[in-house]
């Protein structure tokens, strides 16, 4: 099984590994030797891939923004609600301890896929947002203090800005910003230079939505941890592109969100150092968090209850639990070989494009693709594209920074999965050339 | 459906992209009013110069798409010399166009070079694009001072 060389080689044996056993409706399988990847029958396992855009075959290039879903989600999600559907956690009933294991299996896998020491330590949230949120306002809450400084890239989403600025409000912190360069990668001099007694929380982005770059993640922390202070790996990108290992990457805590890995929306997951989880107060109160509950005073579950408060996305879990599944069958060493053959073919053709500007052009870089074209405004692009069927995303990708950092208002953002092909390459590339004659 | 590109981008709004009509500031005592639409991050500013009821002058800057920076040009030329009435009236026709409201021929007829954004309708994400202008305007309008009484 060479290729499970991924997240799944890496598989910690110990207490509750049967479980995910039980509960899987496909075993990861291994698609290919060593390091090719069948794309036409990965692509047989997305229907929507199938989809004609004015009858046009549909080129789906705004993988950034959400995955596309594998038969195994759609009907593991399905069969679900279909033969197992209860509340978790609650009913001594059939279908509730069904459904219960179920669930639980799923954090398993998840620890699994983090390669993270304690299944405890995997909190499930609505996504990356929310995980980032729960962090800012239990964590940061409760320890910031006036002056003390939260150093975030320049390349974060707004949802790695905007909680910390929140929580700077409420708690006198400030907010910096860790300068990155014109190729698109942090600053690690300016970096060094900014961390100090007074750093108590570092946000970094793994995979860049915007840029592509893929951030020197363990050793940006393993400076912080020098200066003090604790990270949080925004892990939104990386997660459907590659291994993740937070052991190995020494973060605090790791955040993504299920429909970019190929899961449904409405589920993702935090993963936090439980000795941190376990000191911080929760975040939302209600059913299933509690220990006990009276009207002189409430005592709290331990982790990881303590932070899911309320129904869960039960179903949603279920879904991520099979596409986790389906990625690591697909494996990460052929995943990675074959996004890094799109993304070169992409780069070197698209640029070829007259009036072609690259923006992000680091040494390390994912599926990412984000390009003005001289002329064309990014969004007559899009309209342009979606005529052959292409589907990109257009705008500041919610990383307004970095616009500002380049000089840009918005860009054009081709992002690549693993089942995209070549041809789609060369079909975006003609429509690029074609938007050019329509605003020549 | 099948939509067509030639419709959304006819040669009139390509050409009042690349050389935007007023595309400029006015001077005090103009008043302006900035839009932004934030989903994309289009910004532009209107000014307006009104005398009496009528709009002398209006100009604009910023930067959007080809839809909105045509949109924005077209209806600089379109209301000059209008009164402030028949300026926001228009502005709720030339709304009706591009979501595919406006019905008559002879309603359509009256918005003249505007119906250039009718393809629009068929784009239900660019509507915004097309009207952001227009919102911006009426913001412009509305703060514009009282007309300076000259009894
Ligand atoms: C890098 C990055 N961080 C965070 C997010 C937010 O994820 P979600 O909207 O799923 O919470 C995204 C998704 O757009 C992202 O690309």
């Amino acid at each position: 099984m060479a290729d499970e060389g991924g997240a799944a080689g890496k598989r910690v044996s110990g207490e509750g590994n049967e479980l995910i056993v039980s509960t899987s409706t496909t075993s990861p399988r291994p698609r290919v030797p060593a390091v090719g990847l069948d794309v036409s029958s990965i692509r047989a396992d997305f229907p929507i891939l199938g989809t004609r855009v004015d009858g046009k075959p549909l080129v789906y290039f705004d993988n950034a923004a959400t995955a596309q879903k594998p038969l195994v989600v759609i009907e593991a999600v399905r069969r679900f609600l279909a033969e197992e559907n209860a509340n978790i956690h609650r009913g001594v009933h059939y279908l509730s301890e069904r459904a219960t294991l179920a669930f639980d299996a799923v954090r398993d896998e998840v620890r699994d896929f983090l390669n993270a020491p304690d299944s405890r330590e995997v909190i499930f949230v609505r996504g990356t947002t929310e995980a980032i949120n729960l962090v800012a306002q239990s964590y940061g809450r409760t320890t910031l203090r006036p002056g003390d400084e939260i150093l975030l890239t320049t390349m974060e989403h707004h949802s790695n800005i905007v909680p910390w600025q929140l929580v700077a409000g409420q708690t006198g912190a400030v907010v910096r910003a860790i300068p990155i360069t014109d190729a698109g990668e942090v600053d690690l001099e300016a970096y060094r230079r900014m961390l100090g007694p007074k750093t108590r929380i570092v946000g970094v982005v793994h995979i860049s939505n915007a840029l592509g770059t893929i951030n020197p993640v363990a050793e940006m922390t393993r400076l912080a941890h020098e200066a003090g202070a604790v990270v949080l790996v925004d892990g939104a990108q990386a997660a459907p592109h590659t291994p993740v290992d937070v052991q190995a990457l020494g973060c605090d805590f790791y955040a993504f969100s299920g429909h970019k890995v190929f899961g449904p929306t409405g589920v993702g997951v935090l993963w936090g150092r439980a000795s941190l989880l376990e000191a911080m107060p929760p975040w939302q109160g209600g059913g299933d968090m509690i220990h006990t509950v009276s009207f002189t005073g409430t005592t709290f579950a331990p982790l990881p209850a303590k932070f899911e408060a309320g129904t869960p996305a039960i179903a949603e879990v279920i879904g991520l639990g099979a596409a986790l599944r389906y990625v690591r069958g697909v494996g990460f060493d052929a995943i990675g070989a074959w996004e890094r053959t799109l993304l070169a073919r992409a780069t070197e053709q698209v640029s070829a494009v007259p009036g072609v500007r690259l923006v992000g052009t680091a040494r390390e870089k994912a599926g990412v693709l984000s390009f003005t074209l001289e002329g064309v405004h990014p969004h007559d692009l899009g309209t342009i594209l979606d005529a052959d069927g292409v589907a990109i995303r257009a705008g500041h990708h919610c990383a307004q920074p970095v616009m500002e950092r380049f000089g840009v208002h918005a860009t054009a953002r081709a992002s690549f999965a693993f089942y995209n092909t070549l041809d789609e390459i060369d079909v975006l590339v003609r429509g690029l050339h074609r938007a050019r004659e329509v605003f020549a | 459906m099948s939509r067509d590109l030639d419709e959304l981008y006819q040669s009139v709004i390509l050409d009042h992209n690349k050389t935007p009509r007023n595309f400029h500031e006015l001077p005090p005592p103009a008043s302006h009013a900035d839009g932004h639409n934030p989903l994309c991050g289009d910004r532009l500013t209107v000014w307006v110069d009104v005398e009496g009821d009528t709009v002398k002058d209006v100009a604009f800057l910023g930067n959007g798409c080809a839809i909105s920076k045509a949109s924005a040009s077209l209806m600089t030329a379109a209301v000059k010399g209008k009164s402030r009435a028949d300026a926001m009236a228009l502005a709720d026709e030339f709304q009706k166009l591009v979501t595919g409201r406006l019905e008559g021929a002879a309603e359509r007829k009256a918005l003249g070079k505007l119906q250039a954004l009718a393809g629009v309708s068929e784009y239900p994400v660019r509507v915004k694009c097309a009207s952001l202008a227009w919102h911006t305007l009426k913001a412009a309008l509305a703060g514009a001072g009282e007309p300076i009484s000259t009894e």
